[in-house]
């Protein structure tokens, strides 16, 4: 293979495989984005990953286990709602709570589902006329399954909601300062708990998309880390879902490269470069001077917000 | 009249949070009662078995004690952290490090024997500790989050060793195994009695405990750890140096994860191994068997023989009801749950008073 077609797969691969890093982090951002800092995604995820598997495997109907992935993510993201926005409590530790929960739930339920080969998956499919256009077509429109069209769907839409919408000003408006907002007349803690639950059906459905079209099969702690990825990729996207979309692909091709690169480096080695990537990429940012003032978390990040009474 | 007062509480008192975590603790059990059912297995047997296994003989408290060792170095390492509100979630890469170097010692580094243990402990602590601290050097110069550096390490630490123990470090005797070589006798712990306690690693925990309880209450270290944790921002008008004090915190801290590590290897294992069997995950237990013990290194005793039981649960439901280890994972995420939620209710006494009319 010369080097230009290496290039063109692995950018497209790095579409297939960045997918559930999207849905995910398109998730924490609207979450955060309303000032709830929910580092309990690889939970959510591992959730949606095995109950999508689940259903997929029983009924034979792929997108019924995204339907139910994501449902169960976002159930699991209830817990963590009801939690940090009704009762107000830490939400560094809560996070970890939701993830051994998840993990070791799933874990549990999903004893006897292991190394069964799921055999229905999505199809990939060309674009019609689309897949000729030089390079682009190549890598965007040949043999996708249509998850990548959602995730790119999901970004652009979440984008638009949130910066060109007036809900998206009343989503940012609470995470920056909820005080006002409440004083405004926004329901505060409504807002927060849908966005939060937005999260985690995104973070259900990136779950599935492992289970499902990823490796199509269960295995016990399959996302390794994603979740936590997912909370990197967040921050290194400065909370926008159009870098989101970017910061996503760009760990996919890794990804992608893990596995391509094995015949020449030790496997363990090239599975330590996303999580690596992971550390490294907020260092590369933060030397740039623009993107470190752009850097700015949402104000009220994290902090519960409650009306002082009397 | 009589009307419902709520006020708000800025200490409970220690009976009251004593209480919520143990009513905590039951509630968890009572939900995993859920699980039990599910499986078919009727809740009263499974926690009568439970019992009978872990606290109700000889051989399951010695198990419990050995379960523990682990849990209370990465437990009060990691309480030290959280109390200047520092997320080391790093612990098990952190042991998994201090693993690595003990093992360098035992079978790489060519010492005397005298110096063996003593040498692994110091290589353990080491590696631990290097590990924690690039979080460290990492927010200080880059402003990196540590919740997601510590984290990734443990991914890539994680990682280190299935390489080493597949590729360089790969034993010659363990044909077709991804281990390494076993420890010669001198590198290896002594244990008490047929237990499977590593004496000289609890020794350590239990001395740990104690230096950690005499920095925190004794020492200028200990009152910045504090400042620091409950007001970064009254700390720094105060002129405490944040990052020097957080380079001690995660020195130690980290060190006593890596001792941990150190203690698995030569006590335990005799070699090293998949990283998911030299670690059940015990740093991530240990982030609760910190946070349970709210800020005082002497209750992380109790918490990690509290947890350490938990390891010994996940054993005996393996064993006897065919159920996955996993299941203790849904323990510490429930116990957690409840706990945070009970710590939210707590700043709140409700009351009935007269009120005159």
């Amino acid at each position: 293979m010369g080097w230009e077609l290496w290039v063109v797969e692995t950018l497209r691969r790095a579409l297939a495989y960045g997918t559930p890093l999207l849905l995910g982090t398109l998730g924490e951002i609207y979450a955060e984005r309303a000032g709830v800092l929910n580092l309990g995604v690889e939970g959510m995820m591992i959730l949606g990953a095995f109950v999508g598997f689940l259903t997929a495997f029983v009924t034979g109907n792929p997108w019924l286990g995204f339907l139910m992935g994501a449902a169960a993510g976002g159930a699991a993201s209830l817990i963590h709602a009801f939690l940090s926005i009704t009762l107000g409590v830490i939400q560094v530790v809560l996070g970890l709570a939701l993830t051994l929960f998840g993990l070791g739930l799933s874990g549990v339920l999903g004893q006897g589902w292991e190394g069964r080969p799921l055999k229905v998956s999505l199809t990939v499919l060309s674009v019609p006329y689309l897949k000729d256009i030089p390079i682009v077509g190549k890598i965007v429109f040949t043999e996708q399954n249509i998850l990548v069209y959602v995730g790119i769907g999901f970004a652009l839409l979440l984008w638009f909601l949130l910066f060109r919408t007036s809900w998206g000003i009343t989503i940012r408006s609470v995470g920056e300062n909820p005080a006002t907002a409440d004083a405004l007349g926004i329901r505060v803690s409504l807002i927060r708990y849908l966005c939060v639950i937005l999260g985690g059906i995104l973070a259900g459905m990136g779950g599935a998309y492992l289970s499902i079209v990823y490796r199509p099969s269960w295995t016990q702690g399959m996302t390794s880390g994603m979740g936590w990825i997912v909370i990197a990729l967040t921050i290194f996207s400065v909370w926008h879902p159009l870098a989101a979309l970017g910061g996503s692909y760009i760990f996919g091709s890794l990804f992608y490269l893990s596995f391509r690169l094995q015949p020449w480096l030790a496997p363990e080695l090239l599975t330590i470069m996303p999580y690596l990537f992971t550390i490294l990429a907020p260092m590369l940012l933060s030397v740039h001077k623009k993107l470190r003032r752009r850097m700015g978390a949402p104000a009220a990040l994290g902090i519960p917000y409650r009306r002082e009474e009397e | 009249m009589i009307r419902l007062k709520i006020r708000k509480v800025i200490h409970p008192r220690w009976t009251s949070v004593f209480g919520v975590s143990v009513l905590s603790i039951f509630l968890s059990f009572f939900f995993i009662g859920f699980v039990f059912f599910g499986y078919g297995i009727s809740p009263i047997t499974a926690y009568y078995e439970i019992f009978i296994e872990t606290v109700g003989n000889v051989y399951g408290v010695t198990q419990i004690i050995w379960q523990s060792i682990p849990l209370m170095l990465c437990g009060v390492g990691l309480l030290l952290a959280f109390k200047a509100s520092y997320w080391n979630i790093g612990a098990e890469g952190q042991l998994l490090m201090g693993a690595t170097a003990a093992t360098w010692v035992a079978l790489f580094s060519g010492i005397p024997d005298l110096f063996q243990v003593p040498m692994i402990f110091a290589c353990g602590f080491a590696g631990g500790a290097v590990w924690g601290l690039i979080s460290t050097v990492l927010k200080s110069q880059f402003r990196i989050n540590e919740v997601i550096t510590t984290l990734m390490m443990n991914y890539i630490a994680m990682n280190i060793v299935l390489y080493l123990i597949h590729g360089p470090w790969k034993g010659e005797e363990m044909r077709g195994f991804a281990y390494t070589d076993s420890f010669s006798q001198a590198a290896s712990l002594p244990t008490i009695g047929n237990s499977y306690i590593h004496w000289p690693t609890l020794l350590l925990g239990a001395v740990l405990i104690g230096v950690v309880y005499v920095i925190v209450s004794r020492t200028k270290l200990g009152y910045e750890v504090k400042v620091i944790g409950q007001s970064p921002g009254a700390a720094r008008y105060a002129g405490i140096p944040y990052f020097r004090t957080i380079f001690w915190v995660m020195l130690i801290s980290g060190g006593c994860a890596g001792l941990a590590g150190a203690g698995e290897v030569s006590g335990v294992h005799h070699m090293l191994r998949h990283p998911e069997q030299v670690s059940l995950g015990y740093g991530y237990t240990a982030i609760i068997v910190a946070w349970l013990a709210r800020g005082n290194p002497l209750v992380v005793i109790l918490t990690s023989f509290l947890f350490g039981m938990i390891y010994v649960i996940g054993d005996v439901v393996q064993l006897s009801f065919g159920l996955p280890f996993q299941i203790i994972n849904v323990f510490t995420g429930l116990i957690l749950f409840f706990l945070i939620a009970s710590e939210s209710l707590m700043k709140y006494r409700i009351s009935f008073e007269r009120e005159e009319q």
